[in-house]
């Protein structure tokens, strides 16, 4: 305050003037963002809940029908089940693998090793490519007959499944996939790993504690923020994972790889029924905030915050 | 390193304690041995990892027949460079290389422009309202963009943007990205606000302030905002997927599907094409992996 008015004099300007600059200037940047805010979020979320009620295929003029199209939902179509099973299959198999993969891989180039970010940056190459030309290159590798994954199963005497088109293994497919770009919750694992201070596995060490013992009685609570920023960002993604299988199986087999995200699509975009689909939007939004919630729920009993972590 | 595995389970490394305890219970053969057991499961791990790029780059150079070889020639023999020239020229790549490249520099512009000047904002200047408004923003980081596809799809035909690149660039000059905003907004806020009233006293106006004193002081925040941006433009799949119809108008994402389209997949070209594609987000990564690592640092630990 007193700098302001020093300011204020210095210009020539009353303070109560200068206040008044300063929030018109501060509104005015602002607003870019919030006439965003109104365009792109606020009102296309009313328009969805408008829409969930209606049937409308963008040609005739939107019909309301009420709560029909989430009776459907939940009642009539056996798709929407078939969605939320391997969705919820595949997130309930990639994201431990990856939440503990990363972990397990952050805690091995922790140490006092050689070439320690040439490694890092080998581990965290595939998440900086996602996108269809990775999909692309999946595809080949899963291919059934000359692909990589079969090949290397074949000189184990192991004769590999037919992965894109068996209904039984797209799914692990997927995880496998996924598991290949573990390396970007790694690097996120480096970083809390760096900042957990070391005087404390001193004192360990002096009290004879084991390197298995400190790792559970000190880097895992320490870090436990991160492993929970780390689970939360792993299931949102994984519960509206959309374009490998979008580009590798279409959700096919038989639906098997029919992801919510994926019916989402075919059902605004291809069958033009936008009504339905805004419905599934919400349902898709309920459940990854179900599933959130239930993690920051549970985070209370498992993520320890001390004071010099949460401060920093 | 086997050697040492093996021996740890067996009674042989039991009666070795014994007669020479002080061998193998020493904190330096300890040490040791977890070295050599970390660098032996990196290199596993590494390769595992690496394969698939390999595999790729390998295929991608093969002549046809060499493709379904068993077991795999991982060296190509001849080395087929022509099949890049011939994957390239099969789609027009140009086109969808140009398209992409207006999507992402446009996108980076607007996120980084209207980005900072919004946590400018919510980061020194004052006024009413603005932490309802920052509190808004943190909300919307969790908002869902599948409830919003829709809308947003009738909104850009109501003002006859389908099958135009608009859609992808336009709403990012809109305040940038909640998370970008909150990201910098972070790092704004750390720069001495002491610097800000020297320069007021000098007769410095808020935009010079900005373009003075906060966007000099944060280009490494900056530079990880515009990387992960490039990242992000670079492969996205289905805003183009939703909003661009015409081939005339396809970014790399969607020309790259073409080559399903055949009756037979040429996985030489795809491959040789795929690598292209992922040439210029690996070199970004490469030249700028400090900003990379620097930024996932504070959006994962401190964020």
């Amino acid at each position: 305050m007193a700098v302001r008015a020093s300011i204020a004099s210095r210009l020539n300007l009353p303070a109560g003037r200068l206040a008044r600059r300063e929030a018109l200037v501060g509104v005015l940047l602002v607003m870019p963002w919030f006439v965003g805010f109104l365009i792109f979020l606020l009102g296309p979320m009313l328009v969805s809940v408008y829409l969930s009620f209606t049937d409308w295929d963008l040609l005739t003029p939107a019909k309301f029908v009420g709560l029909k199209n989430y009776r459907k939902m939940i009642f009539e179509d056996p798709l929407i089940k078939q969605a939320l099973k391997v969705t919820t299959i595949y997130a309930f198999s990639a994201v431990p693998l990856r939440v503990v993969g990363g972990l397990l891989l952050a805690v091995l180039l922790n140490q006092n090793i050689k070439l320690k970010s040439f490694i890092r940056t080998v581990f965290y190459l595939p998440s900086v490519v996602s996108g269809v030309a990775v999909a692309m290159l999946w595809l080949w590798i899963f291919n059934s007959d000359f692909g990589l994954l079969n090949l290397i199963l074949n000189l184990f005497g192991i004769p590999g499944p037919a992965w894109l088109s068996d209904t039984r293994y797209v799914l692990a497919a997927f995880v496998i996939m996924s598991l290949w770009g573990v390396g970007g919750s790694m690097v996120i694992y480096l970083a809390g790993l760096q900042g957990v201070p070391t005087d404390l596995y001193e004192a360990a060490e002096v009290d004879g504690a084991n390197s298995l013992t400190r790792f559970w009685y000190i880097t895992l609570p320490m870090i436990s923020p991160v492993i929970f920023f780390n689970l939360v960002m792993s299931i949102i993604a994984a519960l509206q994972i959309f374009n490998q299988a979008y580009i590798m199986t279409q959700g096919g087999p038989q639906n098997a790889s029919m992801f919510m995200m994926l019916y989402l699509y075919f059902n605004a975009f291809e069958y033009f029924k936008m009504g339905y689909a805004s419905a599934l939007a919400w349902l898709i939004f309920f459940y990854i905030l179900a599933l959130t919630l239930l993690v920051f729920r549970s985070s209370s009993h498992w993520v320890f915050y001390t004071g010099s972590v949460r401060g920093k | 390193m086997k050697f040492d595995g093996i021996a740890k389970n067996t009674g042989l490394e039991a009666s070795r304690r014994m007669a020479a305890p002080s061998l193998w219970t020493s904190k330096r053969w300890q040490g040791r041995l977890s070295l050599v057991l970390t660098y032996a499961l990196l290199l596993f791990f590494g390769a595992l990892v690496t394969l698939p790029f390999l595999w790729m780059l390998s295929t991608s150079l093969k002549q046809m027949d060499d493709i379904f070889l068993f077991p795999p020639k991982w060296i190509p023999d001849p080395i087929v460079w022509s099949n890049y020239p011939r994957a390239l020229s099969k789609v027009p790549f140009l086109l969808f290389f140009k398209n992409t490249f207006i999507v992402t520099f446009f996108a980076i512009i607007g996120t980084l422009l209207s980005a900072s000047l919004v946590a400018y904002s919510f980061a020194r200047l004052r006024w009413p309202g603005r932490d309802i408004c920052f509190f808004i923003v943190l909300t919307t980081l969790m908002l869902p963009h599948q409830v919003t596809l829709i809308p947003q799809f009738i909104i850009f035909r109501e003002l006859n943007w389908i099958d135009t690149l608009l859609p992808l660039i336009v709403p990012w000059f809109f305040g940038g990205g909640a998370f970008n905003i909150f990201l910098l907004r972070q790092f704004f806020i750390t720069i001495p606000e002491e610097l800000d009233d020297a320069a007021r006293i000098d007769g410095c106006s808020y935009l010079g302030i900005y373009a003075r004193i906060i966007i000099p002081m944060s280009r490494p925040v900056l530079a990880a905002v515009a990387i992960f941006a490039f990242q992000n433009h670079w492969n996205e799949f289905l805003l183009p997927l939703i909003y661009i119809h015409s081939r005339s108008r396809y970014t790399l994402a969607l020309g790259l599907r073409l080559f399903q389209e055949q009756y037979w997949v040429d996985w030489s070209g795809l491959m040789a094409a795929s690598t292209v594609i992922m040439l210029p987000v690996l070199l970004v990564f490469y030249f700028a992996q400090r900003y990379f690592i620097q930024g996932i640092v504070f959006t994962g630990v401190k964020g």
